[in-house]
């Protein structure tokens, strides 16, 4: 009973439920959150997982895997090239540079060349999630420091690919290992052909990608069936892994070329969160996994050799950083900045590290106190930064604003467009014809095919979603438009929008009269009733066409919408009873009747006093009396 | 303390230095409201009574804008029309800016010299802005000398920063001092404090 599956499932998810929250709060982030849940429900706090700690180890790491595809996605070709230059000057020098200084002090201390490359690649690498949440926190990401630790982690992130492939290979060399090559399903052919196989795998997944798994997922998702298009997704990521494996690669190395080839697809966003969820959970479950592996026992008794290692690899890191950021002139505030947040070593190496542990680069101790020293690293980066701010910023040089002219880098735009129907579309060719290029998100794929065809950017995706949003940068924009017909839709995106970005103003389209009274009840401040103008406008069209003075007619017409405009603040004022809201409307009408009538019968409007003489003819007359 | 009005027309602020710097100079003074008239109202349909209640509580009003054609720009013209209408302004029952003082600030692209009976414009500013003069006097109101910054297309950012000091102690000067009659000797606001 007590191994059963909802037990266990139990465990593992009570755990993850109270510890990251915990980490969160104290500001760690989920990493630790989960290595600290597998740490206590592990064999050195409570043991309710022992050996079976394996097992579940294999299944997470296809977290690892989904991860990768994640990281290949976001990889747009177009957007490495324009970074280009900061990622190989920053990036690049910080991966090549750190790896080397720890490479060479491993192996000079007599650690074997295999280890040391293992432990220097894996501690080269910073962790991404850390970085990024403290820089958007802190609202750094446009700074120098914010946009060069963006080129680092991209950087890192490619790098992953080259550490994950040679892994195996340095394995290989080891010569004992024969057992990696049995178990690929392939190797019973000659040499020559696997070579020809393991090619054809990968111009299989380029190729594929573009004609197969693209208009694959067009199919899905024209059915407008939300779990069938993360089936799709779950489906291209599995199809991918499995096929790597029939060739005996990695299937992450796979699934990352995959994502690249998604990249530049319209379901990049869709693909993203959709498969978010999936991949949080499973490294969650990888990370439980590491923490409830870590042998205390053995860190209790190296205790200070642990905590000395931590702390040089955070000074050596830190180290190269700064000294790279002084070469690229950041400024020295930025460059702390960008140096400190950069120097834990990153949750990947868990991941290099229990993959050279099963490899047998590494021996199970080394693996033990190294992954210490990444989770020590981690802990100490939020108490780093909190170093430099109070301490040591005030006291160098006075706080600069970033004052390099912006580069290339992609800048969140500020204004996100939902729904590029008719309506939206005029709203976008209006905002991009003035130099504003706005996010745009829609869920029709066929038009966004189209739209993107034609040079938009256009994003597939259903905008009702909080993760889609903050994808599409909502957390960062000024402004959201929404032009979505469907008042249903509209309604959920406000409250949504309202609810979880509060600084985002919104602009709203409404459909009627009455959609802009729920909208005005949801306290939007602007909305957009979608034919008045257009309708005024044919009204003037037509009285000019009677004989009226055009001049007067837009006087007419204008001031027609704002009286229009006026009467729906009214209404909202008094819609908390019904009765009482049936008879405004109509008292409403009766009012715009009214005005209309007397306008007409004016042929002046109210405005136009000015120009009137008769008060003053008649004045004139009195006077001569 | 007076309550001042500045009504600042200028259909390209973005563009404009000199009546940007002066507005900015007085942008957060106590009793001294400003009416931005291109930005309240870009389609040109101004709303009268809430510019006449504006107006009905200030004690100085200044109009505030450009020259163009010896004129100010079409906004304010229009303004005028609406806002200064009859039997409010002027008229038998037209009481309601009576003494009120009223000027403009006006910022001119040519040298200083080229609104004088020899220079390029042929006549000196003031005889331009009679138009304006003869609407303070038919309102009942007090018309002051103009505030006049001229060569705005060559102006130093040293000379511009004089003018916007100058221009908030005016504004200051006219806040809180009781008297002003004596101002009215002067050929431009500019020299207030030279007296």
């Amino acid at each position: 009973m007590e191994n059963g599956f909802l037990f266990q499932a139990i465990i593992y998810l009570s755990a993850a439920v109270v510890c990251v929250p915990l980490a969160k709060k104290v500001g760690m982030g989920s990493v630790l959150g989960y290595l600290l849940a597998g740490i206590i429900i592990g064999p050195y706090i409570f043991g309710f997982i022992g050996e079976e700690g394996e097992d579940i180890m294999h299944f997470a790491e296809f977290g690892v895997v989904m991860m990768l595809f994640l990281i290949g996605l976001e990889l747009e070709p177009s957007k490495l090239w324009k970074m280009r230059q900061m990622i190989t000057k920053v990036g690049l020098s910080q991966v090549l540079l750190t790896t080397l200084i720890f490479f060479g002090f491993l192996y000079f201390i007599g650690t074997g060349w295999r280890q040391s490359l293992a432990i220097s690649t894996s501690l080269a690498l910073s962790s991404t999630a850390i970085t990024l949440q403290s820089l958007k926190e802190k609202d750094q990401m446009n700074t120098a420091a914010g946009r060069n630790s963006f080129a680092v982690l991209l950087m890192q992130d490619i790098a992953v690919i080259p550490i994950l492939a040679i892994l195996p290979l340095i394995a290989l060399a080891a010569s004992s290992d024969v057992d990696m090559e049995q178990m690929s399903p392939i190797s019973q052919f000659p040499g020559w052909l696997q070579t020809i196989l393991v090619f054809g795998a990968v111009i299989l997944i380029v190729v594929a990608g573009r004609y197969v798994i693209i208009p694959m997922l067009s199919l899905v998702a024209k059915t407008r069936l939300r779990e069938l298009f993360v089936g799709g997704a779950l489906l291209v990521v599995l199809g991918i892994a499995f096929l790597m494996e029939m060739v005996g690669l990695s299937p992450a190395l796979g699934t990352f070329l995959g994502g690249v080839v998604l990249a530049n697809s319209q379901f990049k966003h869709e693909l993203e969160s959709d498969l978010e969820p999936f991949k949080g959970l499973l490294l969650g479950l990888f990370f439980i996994a590491v923490g409830a592996s870590i042998n205390f026992g053995l860190i209790s008794e190296n205790a200070l050799m642990v905590f000395a290692i931590a702390l040089s690899v955070l000074l050596i890191k830190s180290l190269v950083l700064f000294g790279i950021g002084k070469v690229n002139k950041i400024s020295t505030d930025q460059n702390l900045i960008f140096a400190l947040g950069l120097s834990q070593v990153g949750e990947f190496a868990f991941v290099t590290f229990s993959f050279a542990t099963e490899l047998h680069i590494m021996n199970a101790k080394t693996t033990e106190i190294f992954m210490a020293v990444t989770a020590i690293s981690m802990t100490f980066t939020p108490l780093l930064l909190l170093f430099n701010e109070r301490l040591l910023l005030p006291y160098i040089g006075t706080k600069e604003k970033d004052d390099k002219p912006h580069d290339e880098m992609d800048e969140t735009n500020k204004v996100i467009l939902a729904g590029f129907s008719n309506y939206g579309s005029t709203v976008g060719r209006f905002l991009r014809a003035n130099g504003i290029k706005a996010t745009i998100l829609d869920n029709d794929s066929d038009r966004v095919d189209l739209l993107r065809k034609m040079g938009f950017e256009v994003y597939y995706g259903d905008v009702t979603r909080v993760d889609l949003l903050e994808m599409a940068g909502a957390g960062e924009a000024k402004i959201l438009i929404s032009a979505i017909r469907n008042p249903e839709t509209n309604y959920r995106l406000v409250s949504l929008v309202k609810k979880h970005f509060p600084n985002l103003e919104l602009m709203v389209r409404a459909k009627d009269k009455k959609e802009a009274i729920e909208l005005k009840e949801l306290e939007v401040s602007h909305v957009y009733i979608q034919n008045l103008e257009s309708a005024v406008k044919l009204g003037k069209d037509v009285l000019v066409k009677l004989g009226f003075r055009a001049h007067t007619v837009h006087v007419l017409g204008q001031n027609f919408i704002k009286y229009d405009e006026d009467s729906l603040e009214e209404l909202v004022k008094v819609k908390h009873d019904k009765n009482a809201f049936i008879s405004t409307m109509k008292k409403s009408i009766e009012m715009q009747e009214n005005l209309l009538s007397f306008e007409l019968n004016k042929r002046f409007s109210i405005n136009d006093h000015a120009w009137d003489s008769e008060t003053q003819r008649k004045d004139q007359e009195k006077n001569k009396e | 303390m007076k309550n001042i009005l500045v009504l600042m027309a200028h259909p390209k602020l973005e563009h404009s230095k000199v009546i940007a710097n002066l507005l900015a100079s007085i942008s957060d003074l106590e009793n001294v409201q400003i009416t931005d008239l291109y930005e309240r109202y870009p389609d040109f349909n101004i709303d009268v009574q809430r510019e006449q209640e504006t107006l009905f509580g200030a004690d100085i009003i200044i109009w505030m804008h450009p020259l163009y054609w010896y004129a100010a720009p079409p906004l304010l013209k229009h303004w005028m029309d609406l806002v200064l209408e009859y039997n409010w302004a002027y008229g038998h029952n037209g009481i309601y800016l009576k003494g009120k003082y009223l000027f403009n600030a006006i910022s001119t692209g040519g040298s200083p010299d080229a609104y004088s009976d020899k220079g390029h414009h042929g006549y000196p500013l003031k005889e331009f802005l009679l138009p304006y003069k003869q609407t303070a006097n038919l309102c009942n109101m007090t018309y002051l000398p103009p505030f006049h910054v001229a060569g705005t297309h060559n102006i130093s950012f040293h000379s511009l920063q004089k003018d916007a000091l100058d221009f908030k102690s005016l504004i200051l000067h006219l806040r809180d001092k009781k008297d002003l009659e004596n101002l009215l000797k002067l050929n431009f606001l500019n020299d207030f404090n030279q007296q």
